[in-house]
């Protein structure tokens, strides 16, 4: 299973394996990693998934469609490196993705 | 003080479709939300996106699905409060009495909480020294456009509010609008005005700028944006206004004593009922073991947690199950001629 890094907030490293298929967002949730709130349940409709995407996978990830750019807009601090992580499906050529969780998500 | 057999909190699908169900069984309910129309997340976050998942109907827009939800329960004349929010939810013997931030007061042996997961509030900036001079020149929303005659303005965001608001406010202020990016997403119309005022100087616009800094002592004077590549801008300005949209918080039901993971309630899946007597919660904000947050999920726990309410609301009666097809009674409160 592919392995995620999850660096939190408060400066603590998770790696998880998480199913392909799932997605950035419910690798988070469903292992209880704080940070990711998640509240639309993954529509991309809240930006509260949001995570800052370690600078060398940046161009490794699927391209961002219209509305995740739209929502980032509304991200708390989003940056060039901001991405939805309910956007982000898990599969073995996102092995080893590391994100980092901001400090609050609005 | 308002009485009623049940006081649901939320107008979203889900507080619809149960007050709907509370309407067929011949309770009588009021609604309760903090937004300034009904229709919840489904009007508030995605309008005009389609829905594919509603039983029976291939598609519709979230917009479409409200409006058919308020139809089908306007024959019950259900009283809809908005632009409220429950503040307060405490034990008096057999009934609750909530109270909200407008002041009113409702008594009823049954709360249902389809809050979805909180009450929408507008997102903030960033830093935190805005805390400072919010509500007086750090603005989130506008009430009276009048403050801002003669002043400088810094308007952030790049949707339809932002947009719309730098191009209302620049024929009597001076209008900096700022944005993170370059494309904006609001209407082609207003961008396309937005950009024309740009170009003859009426507005400035910055893009690839964020907020970084505000300055002053007892009043905004001045704020830092930063661009993408670093370099650092100062503006002198009277106000900043943020329109980042809205995001949601669970608020005060946190503090309702109810068991709370996660912000989601735990409830039973036979009444939808919370670790207290007469409370319940459906929809998103509920949590059982195997939930699924789909509205048809909350149209489901609303049909059920409605039906739990009959014994509270009616300790003498016995509830009688009927078909709306067939039940003369219910076609009454429909008011269905025949």
């Amino acid at each position: 299973m592919p392995k995620i890094t999850y660096n939190t907030h408060d400066n603590k490293t998770h790696t998880i394996e998480v199913q392909n298929g799932l997605t950035v967002m419910e690798g988070a949730v469903q292992n209880d990693i704080p940070g990711i709130d998640a509240d639309c349940g993954g529509g991309m409709s809240c930006a509260t998934c949001h995570v800052y995407v370690n600078e060398e996978w940046l161009g490794k990830l699927p391209e961002k469609e219209d509305g995740e750019e739209d929502m980032l807009d509304m991200a708390f601090e989003p940056k060039k490196n901001s991405r939805l992580s309910c956007q982000l499906i898990v599969s073995d050529t996102l092995d080893g993705l590391v994100v980092n969780i901001p400090s609050k998500q609005g | 003080m308002i009485k009623t057999d049940v006081l649901i909190i939320g107008a979203g699908p889900t507080g619809l479709f149960c007050a709907h169900q509370l309407g067929i069984i011949g309770l009588t309910c009021e609604i309760v939300d903090n937004l300034d129309k009904a229709g919840g997340q489904c009007i508030e976050l995605y309008p005009d996106k389609p829905i594919y998942d509603i039983p029976a109907i291939p598609e519709c827009t979230g917009e479409e699905l409200t409006n058919n939800l308020i139809n089908q329960i306007k024959a019950f004349n259900i009283p809809i409060h908005l632009s409220e929010r429950v503040d307060e939810v405490k034990k008096e013997n057999d009934n609750w009495i909530v109270k909200t931030n407008a002041g009113k007061t409702f008594i009823t042996p049954n709360v249902i909480i389809a809050g979805g997961v909180g009450s929408f509030e507008p997102r903030k900036f960033a830093p935190k020294e805005c805390e400072k001079f919010e509500n007086q020149s750090i603005l989130y929303s506008i009430k009276d456009k009048k403050i801002f005659e003669g002043k400088t303005v810094c308007i952030f965001g790049g949707g339809d509010s932002a947009l719309d608001w730098a191009v209302e406010l620049s024929k009597n202020s001076k209008v900096n609008l700022i944005h993170r990016r370059d494309d904006f997403r609001g209407a082609q119309s207003t961008v396309d005005k937005a950009h024309e005022l740009a170009k003859s100087g009426t507005i400035n616009l910055y893009t690839k700028y964020q907020l970084a800094n505000v300055n002053g002592e007892n009043k905004l004077e001045s704020i830092d944006i930063k661009h993408d590549d670093g370099e650092i801008k100062s503006i002198n300005t009277d106000f900043a206004l943020g329109f980042f949209g809205l995001i949601m918080q669970l608020g005060p039901i946190a503090n309702w004593g109810l068991n709370i993971d996660k912000k989601t309630i735990e409830v039973d899946t036979e009444k939808f009922e919370t670790n207290q007597k007469g409370i319940y919660a459906v929809g998103d904000i509920c949590n059982y073991p195997g939930k699924l947050k789909l509205i048809l999920s909350g149209f489901h726990e609303g049909a059920l947690a409605a039906r739990a309410c009959f014994k509270l609301a009616r300790p003498d009666e016995k509830y009688r199950f009927e078909f709306t097809t067939s039940s003369k009674t219910i076609k009454n409160r429909l008011g269905v001629k025949e």
